[in-house]
């Protein structure tokens, strides 16, 4: 079974094709990587906890818990039974991958940006926009992620961007392993700028690394103003937040300042970009960002 | 559903470390789960149902350690427990805060058990 959706169908393949490339290349993309986890081998208790994290004289409550269970370490040493202490976050896989992926990128001194949002917000707007206008200065590259269809990946194609569309069938996220078999065929050259294009989704996405130097959490005015405490982890984990289709400000309840303060109390490092795609205004902030992230 | 992902990853991990040991399957698994790390446990309990028949994991004990979350306030420095990441600071009404923790996605242990 597939281990990003679940699938056993190949109609649910996870599938990774390069615009204009297509071989119908139908690859059911497998993660089965396996890990280096290290990991002490106890027998019997030793049930110490290390943490990252124990600030000034705090200790976690470990046992502040509803876990319904006692632990029950070391049944003795006879009965074939081994405790094995992992330490292991559980995401380990990907976040290695992602690690790997984010070298071969600051390696080719380029720079990647995980665009997440809601669908509907106008992400591949943004994106065909961008392409055009920056198409002098940068080499730009993007992989499109969407359950299904490559009708992004079509449109990105027109702007004569390269583009990889992977279609992730029931997933609903990409993960490091689609980002680099997809950097593979899309050979990306150095100093480029590579746009991934996530899967419409303001809650899955954030849990996973795609070894990215920024992420970009993208809002529109036609969304509620609250989106950012509804969904507070993407904009938790985002490093830019676009407020994009700001020509519609007149027309729409939509309170800029207010999705900025709940947005701030979310995270308050994120910073703020108002834009709108389809009138231009605000895009020459974007660029400005861009350029500035992408100074090496 | 991103559970199911989480739990696909658990299911990989039981299976190397059984493989490793030459064990026969996983007694019991302890998970640390932070209070925001994004996990729902109805959603978790679904996932695990569907994924984990079949596998090494099969009929393993399962023990969940919650941990709370707590915020450092980016004000007056106050460290307090927070359920979701938009909580002023109960000492100064500061929204600003640091996530100290509460992300916490782990397997923690495994118990493994031996061919017989």
């Amino acid at each position: 079974m597939c281990s990003t959706c679940g699938c056993n169908q190949p109609s649910d393949a996870v599938t990774i094709t390069l615009i204009g490339e297509e071989l119908n290349a139908q690859e059911h993309h497998h993660h089965h990587e396996h890990g280096h986890g290290h990991d002490h081998h106890h027998h019997g208790h030793g049930h110490h906890h290390t943490h990252a994290h124990d600030h000034g004289g705090h200790h976690h409550h470990h046992s502040h818990s509803h876990s319904h269970h006692e632990h029950e370490h070391g049944h003795g040493h006879s009965h074939g039974k081994t405790v094995v202490e992992l330490e292991q976050d559980i995401l380990q896989q990907n976040n290695l991958l992602a690690e790997r992926n984010r070298g071969f990128l600051e390696a080719k001194n380029i720079l990647a940006l995980n665009l997440v949002s809601s669908p509907g917000s106008g992400k591949t707007s943004l994106l065909e926009r961008t392409l055009k206008d920056l198409r002098e200065e940068f080499s730009c590259y993007v992989i499109e992620g969407d359950q299904q269809t490559s009708n992004d990946a079509n449109r990105i194609a027109a702007t004569g961007a390269p583009v990889v569309q992977i279609n992730t069938g029931k997933g609903c996220h990409l993960d490091s392993d689609m980002v680099n078999k997809a950097l593979k065929k899309l050979r990306p050259t150095d100093g480029a700028l590579l746009f991934i294009e996530n899967v419409g989704n303001l809650v899955c996405p954030s849990l996973f690394d795609l070894g990215e130097g920024a992420r970009v959490v993208i809002i529109s005015v036609t969304e509620g103003d609250d989106k950012p405490i509804k969904y507070p982890d993407m904009f938790y984990s985002s490093d830019l937040c676009i407020i994009n289709k700001t020509d519609l400000l007149p027309y729409v309840q939509f309170d800029v300042e207010k999705t900025k303060e709940y947005a701030l109390r979310v995270n308050h490092h994120l910073k703020f970009i108002e834009l709108s795609a389809t009138s231009g205004e605000g895009m020459e902030q974007w660029y400005e960002w861009l350029r500035e992230k992408a100074s090496p | 559903m991103h559970e199911l992902s989480i739990v696909m990853s658990i299911v990989d991990s039981a299976r190397e470390q059984v493989a490793k040991h030459q064990a026969a399957r996983v007694e019991s698994i302890t998970l640390e789960i932070g209070a925001l790390a994004g996990i729902e446990p109805d959603a978790l309990e679904f996932a695990w149902e569907a994924a984990v028949p079949d596998t090494v994991l099969a009929g393993a004990e399962r023990h969940i350690l919650y941990v709370p979350a707590m915020a450092k306030c980016a004000g007056c420095g106050h460290e307090y427990e927070i359920q979701q990441l938009f909580e002023p600071c109960p000492q100064c009404g500061e929204y600003f805060s640091d996530l100290l923790q509460g992300r916490e996605l782990k397997i923690k242990t495994m118990t493994l058990m031996a061919n017989d």
